[in-house]
């Protein structure tokens, strides 16, 4: 990836990040940890990899996303906003009784959202149900789905490998959001699902393994999962689980807690500092 | 007098997912390692490209069937009772319902009538479970003519619906110019003292419920009622006006499904008595369909009892 295209790619991350901040402030709750540690791989998707079209968010063969961590939905929101698909300012209204920004993502009223998820475990398998589609109709589209690392406890994640695997779904690739903490506790402390890797590969999918907010690592994966032509692919992403604003980093209670006035305006002025690195 | 023809409601799925297939070529059918007993194994010989077994695991299968309904195919995903609207409610809910999403799901081998297998398979909660979703169509035709008919409007309707089939042949109720809309009660008899409002296999039984209570002087009417929800509110009413008591009849919980729905109706509308025929908040047991049938009170003498205590409250008011 060139320079300058990681610059972009950089800043609109950070963009992310700020709508993140802005929504579950605004909303005085939501899920800004595991929506933080996905920002780079959300813009490399929607700016970079995905055929999809803001003006046109049903066209028919676009490439789907699935946010079966619905909870994640403010990063969801957010690269949707900043890609056009709706007003950035509306992000202030997430979570309110008359937005349509619902805590979790809602595919009949929000432009971009393919599936409406939140009940951890099942957008994976409605991920699967889109690959099937694509592969029936000639691998027209790819379809990208984001786990949690928690979410994967759910048996009905391992029920959609096996089937992904079985079906040779190769459109599919899912990401783990390996940030190794969930609102429990760290993944050990509360059910450990690891070897990850080991189980996806022992499951049949094409396995690769990488830091997650590293956009070369993130574009050579979707690549590799691109050119693999008979089976579905897993990317484990090491991630740091709160990226880019300081308090939360590694952060166990920032899974599902909302920044209060000063702990907003710090993490507007860090993620401004960062914009501003940036583009200075 | 001609032989009784005698189909289980699951063939007549079968066979008409067969007929769908051949129109519509956006029609896909999952099952769950069961297309033998639901009778997709009929569309899959048909159709092997459209036919995608998901092995046993019904909750990837509802959501297989939400990825694919979201691109454009119209999706029946089929499993037991037990296993669709039991093992994967909250998918159904979730991922089927919330969204409105375009799936039926053909649910066969519920109730009692399953048999042998027992109460680990026999379904009595099902229609009570689909109903407090919201935007579900539930459907619980009472033979193979109306099961058709059932599968037919199913497809052309948009949303999820919830089919209920048995395993148990029963008896043809219907002709074959038999007209059915979803959400529209039938009148099979009309009465004056009481009116018997059945669905599924009970139809057939509360027919003989009727000729049972005629031969004791009392006119009962009879209200066929397939589809659960949307509950045909008018048609309950018109019962409850005209003949001021009803019995309801289905093999189903008594509590939850089409007793509940009717009773909800009268309630706030139009209070009258409301008896309900059905399995009496228990679980099933193993043996013979026709024997179990009997032995949980499913059958005419008990719908005629019922319609005689339902008169007598009536009578006491």
């Amino acid at each position: 990836m060139d320079a300058s295209t990681k610059k972009q790619l950089e800043v609109t991350a950070v963009k992310i990040r700020m709508g993140i901040i802005e929504g579950t402030y605004n909303a005085k709750s939501g899920h800004p940890g595991g929506s933080l540690s996905i920002a780079e791989l959300l813009s490399y998707l929607y700016f970079k990899e995905m055929n999809i079209d803001p003006a046109d968010p049903k066209k028919e063969d676009r490439d789907r996303f699935v946010l079966s961590k619905g909870h994640a939905a403010p990063a969801l929101y957010a690269a949707l906003a900043n890609r056009g698909y709706f007003p950035v300012e509306d992000l202030k209204t997430l979570r309110k009784s008359d937005s349509y920004l619902q805590g979790h993502p809602n595919m009949n009223h929000v432009p971009g959202v393919d599936m409406s998820t939140g009940s951890l475990g099942q957008g994976v398998s409605a991920a699967v149900g889109f690959a099937l589609a694509s592969k029936l109709q000639g691998d027209k589209f790819r379809v990208y789905a984001v786990l949690g690392d928690g979410e994967i406890e759910e048996g009905q994640v391992w029920e959609a490998a096996m089937f992904a695997a079985a079906k040779h779904l190769n459109t599919l690739t899912v990401f783990v959001d390996n940030n190794n903490l969930q609102i429990d506790g760290t993944l050990e402390e509360v059910n450990s699902p690891y070897p990850i890797p080991e189980k996806f590969a022992a499951f049949g999918f094409n396995v690769i393994e990488i830091d997650g907010h590293d956009y070369d690592q993130i574009e050579a994966a979707v690549q590799a999962a691109k050119a693999c032509a008979d089976k579905p692919t897993a990317v484990i992403m090491k991630t740091v689980k709160g990226k880019g604003v300081s308090y939360m980093e590694n952060a166990v209670n920032w899974h599902g807690a909302a920044p209060k006035e000063e702990q907003y305006h710090i993490a507007m002025d860090e993620l401004n500092a960062a914009l501003n690195a940036l583009t200075a | 007098m001609a032989d009784i023809i005698k189909t289980a409601t699951r063939d007549a799925y079968g066979k008409a997912l067969q007929e769908l297939g051949e129109k519509n070529d956006k029609l896909i059918v999952l099952d769950a390692d069961l297309a033998a007993a639901t009778k997709t194994g009929m569309f899959k010989k048909a159709f092997p490209d459209r036919f995608i077994d998901c092995g046993i695991a019904e909750a990837n299968m509802i959501g297989v069937a939400a990825g694919l309904a979201a691109s454009g195919y119209t999706v029946f995903a089929s499993s037991f009772a037990m296993f669709a609207a039991g093992r994967a409610f909250e998918q159904i809910r979730n991922t089927l319902g919330y969204p409105g999403i375009n799936v039926k799901i053909g649910a066969t081998h519920a109730g009692i009538s399953v048999g042998e297998d027992g109460a680990s398979h026999q379904c009595c909660e099902d229609i009570g479970l689909m109903r407090t979703i919201p935007g579900m169509t539930i459907l619980n035709p009472a033979d193979d003519i109306e099961a058709r008919l059932a599968v037919l409007a199913a497809a052309e309707s948009a949303g999820p619906v919830y089919m209920r089939f048995g395993r148990l042949a029963v008896p043809r109720v219907f002709d074959e110019d038999y007209k059915f809309e979803i959400g529209k009660g039938v009148y099979l008899n009309k009465g004056t003292d009481v009116t018997i409002i059945a669905t599924g296999l009970l139809v057939e039984r509360a027919i003989a419920a009727v000729e049972l209570l005629k031969s004791r002087g009392i006119s009962a009417a009879l209200i066929n009622m397939a589809t659960i929800k949307p509950i045909d509110r008018d048609i309950i009413l018109d019962a409850a006006k005209t003949t001021g008591c009803i019995v309801t009849a289905e093999e189903h919980n008594v509590i939850g499904g089409l007793g509940s729905a009717v009773a909800e109706v009268t309630a706030e509308c139009c209070p009258v008595p409301v008896l309900r025929v059905g399995v009496e908040d228990t679980f099933g047991k193993s043996g013979p369909a026709l024997e179990l049938l009997e032995i949980f009170g499913l059958n005419a003498e008990n719908i005629a009892a019922k319609a005689e205590r339902a008169i007598t409250l009536k009578n006491a008011r």
